[in-house]
């Protein structure tokens, strides 16, 4: 059977154990990962189709009757594998604060005002291409109780399928030249410099709309597929 | 180094953006022989976690496939309703689980595996794990399904697995 086999990702997500992020103390398991060999239940993944995305999912700021208060940017980019392959119609899911920082849930109850025109969820399909859009308010920086004077920098929370079990991917999006990253240790478990630019969107002049909105682009890589060792096989011998 | 985007955590507020009203039904509700998974998330302290997501991604042998996804409620418990996938040729019946909450920079991922299931005997994933924690990735019977509880940290602690 010709499965394929995804790339190891040895070194690029946090580490299971992170002390300095307080919450991860008692949650995170203390035994070793035991190594899972990807067969079916591992290479493959649900398909959701356009009946999971509703009218306004993709435009955070069409959501109620009148519009949030707040800077209004679009989100776009692609979603892609390590090796560049776009990743079509693939779910994607984000959540966020409001302008202000403040979460419309139960238990955030820092003194900023919550928007009563702004959700702050959103779902989009990517496209043939791999690509998506959202429309939505730029979310505010918000403090947390991690560190004394701890700050969370302004991000939009993402969760990618892909198209298998092992390409799973929940992060989060920062913006550029944002003060609190150096001092998030969420954005710093990330354990190489490489990979935490990586989480950081970039400004997008050309996707901006006169009159109306900010751009800032950011892709998303899920693991690649690599060749198994018996079609490499079969390679040598062509 | 590859350039995957590295994960971060689901943080507190996963429920603005993940649930979904019918997302516990991995199949339809009244498909015939379906079954609930139940159980509760704990911490390395014992208290259940009231802000963890549990999705569960199922192939049968024979080709169905489910996926569920469920929060957990202020009592760490989760249900989500499925069909008991059937086994192949080199794998015992089995539901691949990830968990996400709070606290969690990447999610965990683990496996249900079926107490009356002769083929657990030969599976190769079960046979890889020490045989004294084997027994956290065997769900137990209950009424009308089976019973999988998830000890993130201590006594008791699921095996988790780097896929």
């Amino acid at each position: 059977m010709d499965l394929p086999l995804f790339e190891s990702v040895s070194g690029v997500h946090p580490p299971v154990n992170f002390p300095d992020y307080r919450s991860n103390v008692l949650r995170s398991p203390k035994h070793p990962l035991v190594v899972l060999p990807q067969h079916l239940t591992e290479t493959t993944a649900p398909v959701f189709g356009e009946d999971r995305i509703g009218p306004t999912d993709g435009d955070l700021t069409r959501q109620f009757p009148q519009e949030p208060i707040g800077q209004r940017i679009i989100v776009h980019g692609h979603v892609l594998e390590s090796d560049g392959r776009p990743v079509p119609h693939t779910l994607v899911e984000i959540w966020q604060a409001n302008a202000c920082g403040r979460y419309r849930h139960v238990v955030d109850n820092w003194p900023a005002p919550l928007d009563p025109n702004f959700g702050g969820g959103g779902r989009a399909l990517t496209d043939a291409d791999g690509r998506y859009t959202f429309t939505t308010i730029r979310p505010g920086a918000y403090p947390w109780g991690n560190h004394d004077n701890a700050w969370r920098p302004a991000h939009i929370h993402f969760s990618v399928f892909g198209r298998a079990f092992t390409q799973r991917l929940v992060t989060q999006m920062y913006f550029p030249d944002d003060p609190l990253l150096p001092l998030d240790p969420i954005f710093n478990a990330v354990p190489d410099e490489h990979g935490r630019r990586r989480l950081v969107s970039r400004f997008d002049i050309t996707r901006t709309k006169p009159n109306w909105a900010l751009a800032f682009e950011w892709d998303i890589v899920l693991r690649g597929s690599r060749p198994t060792p018996f079609e490499s096989g079969e390679d040598h011998d062509d | 180094m590859t350039e995957v985007t590295p994960s971060q955590t689901v943080g507190p507020f996963l429920h603005i953006g993940l649930p979904w009203p019918d997302g516990a039904f991995a199949v339809p509700e009244g498909t015939p022989g379906a079954i609930t998974l139940t159980g509760t998330v704990t911490d390395g302290a014992g208290e259940p976690l009231p802000d963890a997501l549990v999705e569960t991604w199922q192939v049968g042998g024979d080709g169905r496939q489910g996926f569920g996804r469920c929060p957990t409620d202020e009592h760490g418990g989760y249900r989500i309703t499925t069909i008991r996938p059937a086994g192949d040729a080199t794998e015992a019946p089995h539901i691949d689980v990830a968990v996400f909450s709070r606290g969690l920079l990447n999610h965990l991922v683990t496996r249900i595996y079926f107490p009356d299931a002769a083929e657990n005997a030969a599976d190769p994933v079960l046979a890889s794990v020490d045989a004294d924690r084997r027994d956290t990735l065997i769900a137990t019977a209950t009424d009308g399904g089976y019973r999988f509880d998830i000890r993130l940290q201590g006594d008791g602690e699921t095996v988790f697995f780097d896929v």
